[in-house]
């Protein structure tokens, strides 16, 4: 992956349940990469994937408050950094594309 | 010839059941939006194609999709269910103030006369409506906001408005439910509410018979007397002749007056069915026996249904929104459907005399919506 001018591609990983609402459930390894402008951020991030599938508006985060969901984790580079600030820069090898960010369901439920 | 098609809500999708109007066999399709709770599924009575289907999950919130093709195919519309202003608090289960947080829509209620409106009754308690077939929703916040909303306290399922009646004479007529505020209605579509629970006795609440505080599980209205109201309260069946001014209890020789369904016969205004449960701490029939009750005139005077429901071992629950009439006559009656938590979706094509499982294995019902079609 390689930045391209303004903006970089950032590879997405979400669950089974939010890419069948995209329309994108059998995308390959279950990703996808969208533009974002430096420095990614998970705010910057959500934002693409929203601006891109507003079905998924309000399903990851609040639609006012754009809080994460209680349920849902982001992890990069294998490190939860669900608590972290939304807007902080998200770790190197997520901008750079080698990682993706992850989007994980929390194992729970029935 | 006429057809019919039930609209199944469960917990884990929903559910299309269809037969011609013997409704003898029945072609299952689904599940539907799979893998997701299903609250409601509910087609347009202008256009029976159009279907609203409300979709909810723990994990990633609400969704609300719409099928033009009679549930085929669905689409994402809106979700953005934003309350009006600030929000402000109810009560909490000890009493303390909350805030009102949007989580789920239970109820969707599309208009009478245009397939583009459609009401979606929501948790925390509040009513929203859409004129551009569900991709935007507005909240009518005349009523969490007529004075009483504050006192609101949730039942044991949350604080969810659950039944939305349309008179159909009068379009200005909406009536709703919420558990455990009570009964409201408005008679200027929407924009100002009175609370109409005078004659409602809730001996759990501190005072019984409070203006607000009653948990309404559902209310049923038959179209040729829309100023008769049928509920089914926590504990007690209730009858209304004006249009909820008033409210008089008809349990009569029910075995339990708890329960959560009622409805009311497509041809017969004044024959009535309910599902009576043990008690609000033990969610089954009595004695294992599952049974409908009808009553023919109008509530006091009920007879048991059995003839093809189990009559040992049944422990299901049967939920607020999971019974539904369709308006074939036959011999002046029409069908009958209602499902269970245990997945199964029971039909009688007689008016309650006798019953058969369209299905019996399907996740835990939540809603049983009919359509008639020509």
């Amino acid at each position: 992956m390689t930045n391209l001018g303004p903006s970089q591609t950032i590879r997405v990983q979400l669950p089974y349940h939010l890419r069948t609402l995209a329309g994108i459930k059998d995308a390959p390894g279950g990703e996808l990469t969208i533009e974002v402008t430096p420095p990614p951020t998970v705010n910057s991030v959500m934002d693409a994937v929203e601006a891109r599938y507003p079905t998924l508006s309000g399903t990851m985060r609040d639609h006012v408050t754009r809080k994460r969901r209680p349920f849902l984790r982001f992890f990069a580079c294998g490190e939860d950094i669900s608590h972290d600030p939304q807007d902080a820069p998200l770790p190197a090898a997520i901008a750079s594309g080698a990682e993706p960010l992850l989007l994980i369901g929390a194992i729970s439920g029935g | 010839m006429s057809r019919v098609r039930v609209l199944v809500g469960t917990r884990k999708g929903a559910f299309i059941l269809s037969s011609d109007a013997k409704r003898e066999h029945w072609q299952v399709t689904g599940p539907h939006l799979a893998g997701w709770e299903i609250y409601h599924v509910k087609g347009s009575p202008v256009n029976p194609d159009r279907i609203y289907a409300s979709q909810s999950s723990g994990w990633f919130g609400q969704v609300l999709q719409r099928s033009d093709d009679g549930g085929q195919s669905w689409q994402p519309v809106g979700n953005k269910f934003l309350y009006d202003g600030i929000p402000g608090t109810h009560q909490w289960y000890d009493g303390t103030p909350h805030p009102w947080e949007f989580k789920r829509v239970w109820h969707l209620e599309p208009s009478l006369s245009d397939p583009e409106v459609v009401y979606a009754g929501a948790e925390d308690a509040a009513l929203f409506r859409s004129a551009d077939g569900g991709q935007s929703w507005n909240e009518l916040s005349g009523l969490r906001g007529h004075g009483t909303g504050p006192q609101w306290t949730p039942g044991a399922g949350g604080m969810c408005l659950h039944t939305v009646i349309l008179d159909p004479t009068n379009p200005d007529r909406i009536y709703v439910a919420i558990s455990a505020a009570g009964a409201f209605r408005s008679d200027d579509a929407g924009q100002t509410w009175l609370p109409i629970n005078q004659g409602l006795r809730s001996a759990h609440i501190p005072d019984p018979t409070a203006e607000i505080g009653h948990c309404v599980h559902h209310i049923a209205m038959h179209p040729s007397r829309p100023d008769v109201l049928f509920m089914q309260k926590h504990w007690d069946v209730m009858r209304s002749d004006n249009a909820g001014g008033l409210w008089h209890e008809v349990s009569g020789n029910l075995p339990t007056d708890f329960g959560f369904v009622i409805d009311v016969h497509s041809h017969q205004p004044d024959t009535i069915y309910v599902v009576p449960i043990k008690s609000d701490s033990e969610h089954y029939p009595l004695d294992g026996q599952l049974r409908v009750y009808r009553s023919r005139t109008g509530g006091n005077d009920w007879e048991a249904l059995t003839h093809g429901l189990p009559q040992e071992n049944c422990f299901v629950n049967v939920l607020r929104d999971a019974m539904a009439v369709d308006s074939i006559d036959q011999k002046g009656e029409c069908g009958v459907y209602f499902g269970t938590t245990g997945g199964q979706v029971y039909a009688s094509a007689d008016g309650g005399d006798s019953w058969n499982a369209i299905v019996r294995d399907l996740p835990a019902v939540l809603s049983v919506e009919v359509q008639t079609l020509a």
